[in-house]
């Protein structure tokens, strides 16, 4: 136990003295670029994995080398910090000749190179044991020293090293588990004594009489980084969009919708639209439905421009659907829609789907909307609060398709196919009123699809 | 039914592996054949670092046989812009993918069968492996003029290269690969190889062109399972083992744990683009805008697959310089990659005055530029 904590504290003792000093305090080792076989005598560097200054233990892997179609690892002998890379990227670098300085620390051993996998501490059968669970254990003369001295089995103690190696940190880890010697001491649990049973006294309730085990709290050791990395490319182009359209004043406005009868015609239509080879889901209709809105209520589909001074109606209805690629979320758009069938807008809808997942998506195909649909419900979600797209004046986020109970006609209750909608429109322009009418036409439109009919361009 | 009992059977011989590097002596399993059942050259590149993290080659030596659907492989330091045509390949749906090992870049499909030699470092031998397969392939057919050149290629009748090798090495394991073309598709193979550029500056490691040929062009009987199996007995009786062939499959984390991550890291834009060493492209092209031509000249360096600089010069006023900044400026940072710059540019205009005339330029510029990707 005595050994344990002297060694615990050097060990400790040193890591502050390294860590904090700037001046160097360990004896610099030039680690030269050892034999790579085949009588190779100079490579070329062509990636450093480390720079000046990084600390990297044994087996980390500094720097990628070429020579004639082979590709070197170089991985570190040593333990410590790197203070000079001797070859820049793509020059020349010589077998025998230095290629980084590592700092070392003068207290620990350089260890050879070959990993040792026999130890004369622990007999060769259990050390067979330890192979048999599948992996080797791999760990440095030093390390296994240190679990000798501390009579710790190998094969008990998690690697966190490269390949499950094990480190000198995780044998201190493991000792201090055991021990609690490094960390704080944790609070005793209070032992409630059972009350002694008496005849006279009423059946205890089951409560009273039992012992609530109180966890032993243990400070919780995570070691997970934070990791800070540039906004670019799309996403930057994203936040430059959203805070334009945050400046837009949003009212929202929500409905249920009942498409139980959609949902029938939609199952009668699939097959036919298969047969065309082509993929009949609901947002044709949906988007077919919002156009014929659009032309009773043209102001939704216009555009401001930047004082609000003017405003375009638009002629084409181009009707955005949003869609969740690699890039991100981005809204290609089906072009006049005021003029396409509702077989028409699906088989664009499967080639921009298409396209989309590719990452083939053009510009032509991504620009030029006027009003957007966003079928967040095949993700889930009733209700939403979407964000209007600039230049657009109006959005429509559909939830997901529900099957609840309602009352009908004759006041009997059925099974109904419910949606919800969310739409969000540009409050300057466009009022309550207007955004309401204009979902109620597309609600009729959708409730009762034979009204389509009627009004079908 | 076959196929389990040969998983299994790995599966037990993976332990005897582990169990002979304690010492015990066990006889045979000097050597080891596996083969892939997988198409997936992600798979399959995943399949080999994982003999090379995971498996103990100090007194054993593992082939492993292994064949790709449509896909061009690149050296880990190459420049795939370089090497092929990035847009026939996404027209025809071949994939790229980087390689570990050095090298320059290759065609693969199912005529194209591809070896690894594994090793222990010690006992890395290119020119042997070769010789090896030159003899299998002798033994199918004594009349084949094949012969290994001193850059480690294979030659058909002296004149046309049949096979490329390339290797990694590790601290204490080795494979060599290589590649033999049995029956792949010259006409896919030729033209996804040449790139339509002229004008990259980089110090990536540049490919060799070569006339290439198909066995199966010198003699129809040899396919693509006869030479596998050429192969392998070759080496079994090289290393006095038995003549057995383990199927194994690269998508079993069971049997091979950690390697569907290892698939998952070879996948990424970050493993495929981003290792590309730093390079530039500085060009001039036209474009037809309302029957005027119009020159523009583009100067950008990409590093880490992401650019670093740009700078697109524009004939005066035809476009406003504020958006012409505007583009550059958000250009740095992101991917040299043409659906990440569509989906920036198509973002962009939405903030840009709407002017039917910006609008219409400004995509034409953006495609222009695309082209590069």
């Amino acid at each position: 136990m005595s050994i344990f904590d002297k060694s615990a504290f050097k060990f400790s003792h040193q890591h502050r003295l390294f860590r904090t000093s700037a001046i160097s305090n360990g004896q610099i080792v030039q680690f030269k670029l050892s034999d790579i076989g085949e009588g190779i005598t100079e490579v070329t560097v062509k990636e450093w994995y480390v720079k000046e200054g990084d600390s990297v233990s044994q087996f980390d892997s500094i720097c990628e080398v070429q020579s004639d179609k082979a590709s070197v690892t170089i991985t570190s002998r040593y333990d410590g910090i790197i203070r000079k890379l001797h070859y820049n990227l793509d020059e020349i670098a010589y077998v025998g000749k230095p290629l980084v300085d590592i700092e070392t620390d003068a207290l620990k051993d350089v260890a050879s190179e070959e990993d040792v996998v026999e130890t004369p501490a622990v007999s060769h059968e259990e050390h067979t044991h330890q192979e048999i669970k599948g992996h080797k254990t791999l760990a440095t003369p030093a390390v296994r020293r240190l679990a000798m001295e501390n009579n710790i089995k190998l094969s008990e103690v998690v690697g966190t090293g490269k390949d499950n190696r094990i480190l000198k940190e995780d044998i201190l880890n493991y000792l201090a588990k055991q021990t609690g010697a490094i960390l704080p001491p944790s609070p005793k649990p209070e032992i409630i004594p059972p009350l002694p049973k008496s005849e006279t006294a009423p059946a205890a309730p089951k409560d009273k009489g039992t012992k609530i085990p109180i966890p032993i709290s243990k400070p919780i050791v995570f070691a997970g980084k934070d990791k800070t990395e540039a906004v670019t490319g799309f996403h930057k182009a994203m936040v430059k969009t959203m805070t334009a359209a945050l400046k837009i004043p949003h009212f929202g406005y929500c409905d249920e919708i009942d498409l139980t009868q959609l949902v029938q015609l939609r199952e009668e239509l699939k097959p036919l639209a298969q047969v065309r080879g082509v993929k009949l889901s609901f947002m044709p209709f949906f988007i077919k439905a919002a156009s014929l809105g659009l032309l009773h209520y043209p102001i939704l589909n216009a555009s401001v421009d930047e004082n609000c001074q003017n405003i375009t109606y638009k002629a084409s209805h181009n009707i955005g659907v949003a869609m969740d690629t690699e890039q991100g979320l981005i809204v290609p758009n089906v072009k006049n829609v005021q003029v396409c069938s509702v077989f028409e807008i699906a088989s664009e809808l499967n080639r921009l789907l298409t396209l989309g997942s590719a990452g083939q998506l053009g510009t032509n195909d991504l620009t030029g909307g006027t009003f957007t649909l966003s079928n967040i419900g095949t993700i889930g979600g009733t209700y939403a609060k979407p964000v209007i797209l600039p230049p657009e004046v109006a959005i429509g986020a559909l939830g997901k398709i529900q099957v609840l109970p309602r009352f009908n006609g004759n006041g009997k209750v059925f099974k109904a196919q419910i949606m919800n909608v969310s739409w969000s429109a540009d409050h300057r322009i466009i009022d309550g009123a207007t955004m309401a009418r204009f979902s109620n036409l597309w609600k009729s439109y959708l409730e009762n699809p034979a009204s389509m009919l009627l009004d079908l361009k | 039914m076959v196929i389990l009992s040969s998983l299994k059977n790995c599966f037990q011989l993976f332990y005897v592996l582990k169990i002979s590097a304690a010492g015990f002596k066990y006889t045979a399993n000097r050597g080891l054949i596996l083969q892939s059942v997988s198409s997936d050259v992600y798979q399959n590149l995943a399949m080999e670092d994982w003999i090379h993290d995971n498996m103990n080659l100090e007194n054993r030596q593992v082939l492993f046989l292994w064949r790709n659907s449509p896909t061009v492989v690149i050296g880990r330091h190459q420049n795939p812009w370089q090497e092929c045509n990035l847009k026939i390949m996404r027209k025809k749906n071949i994939k790229l993918s980087r390689r570990r090992s050095g090298g320059g870049t290759v065609y693969h499909d199912l005529g194209n069968i591809n070896f690894t030699f594994f090793t222990s470092k010690k006992k890395y031998e290119r020119m042997e492996n070769l010789k090896l397969v030159v003899r299998a392939l002798k033994g199918l057919q004594p009349q084949l003029d094949v012969c290994a050149t001193d850059r480690y290629d294979l030659l058909l009748d002296g004149n046309f290269k049949i096979s490329g090798t390339a290797a990694k090495l590790g601290r204490t394991v080795a494979y060599h690969h290589c590649t033999l073309l049995c029956s792949a598709d010259k006409i896919n193979l030729s033209s996804v190889l040449k790139s339509p550029y002229k004008v990259i500056k980089s110090n990536a490691t540049p490919s060799m062109p070569a006339l290439v040929k198909n066995l199966f062009e010198e003699d129809p009987t040899l396919t693509c399972e006869m030479v596998m199996d050429a192969v392998a007995a070759e080496y079994a009786r090289c290393h006095q083992i038995d003549h057995h062939i383990t199927l194994i499959n690269p998508a079993d984390e069971t049997v091979f744990p950690g390697i569907n991550n290892k698939t998952k890291e070879l996948q990424t834009w970050e493993w495929i683009y981003g290792k590309t060493p730093k390079f530039s492209i500085s060009t001039c092209f036209n474009m037809v805008y309302e029957q005027s031509l119009l020159e523009v000249k583009v100067d950008i360096h990409v590093k880490h697959g992401r650019i670093e600089v740009c700078n697109i010069v524009l004939p005066e006023q035809w476009l406003p310089p504020a958006m012409c900044n505007e583009l550059e400026k958000n250009l740095i940072g992101s991917k040299f990659c043409p659906s990440e710059t569509t989906a920036l540019a198509s973002t962009l205009l939405r903030i840009c005055p709407q002017n039917y005339e910006l609008h219409s330029k400004w995509s034409l510029l953006c495609e222009n530029v695309m082209t590069l990707m």
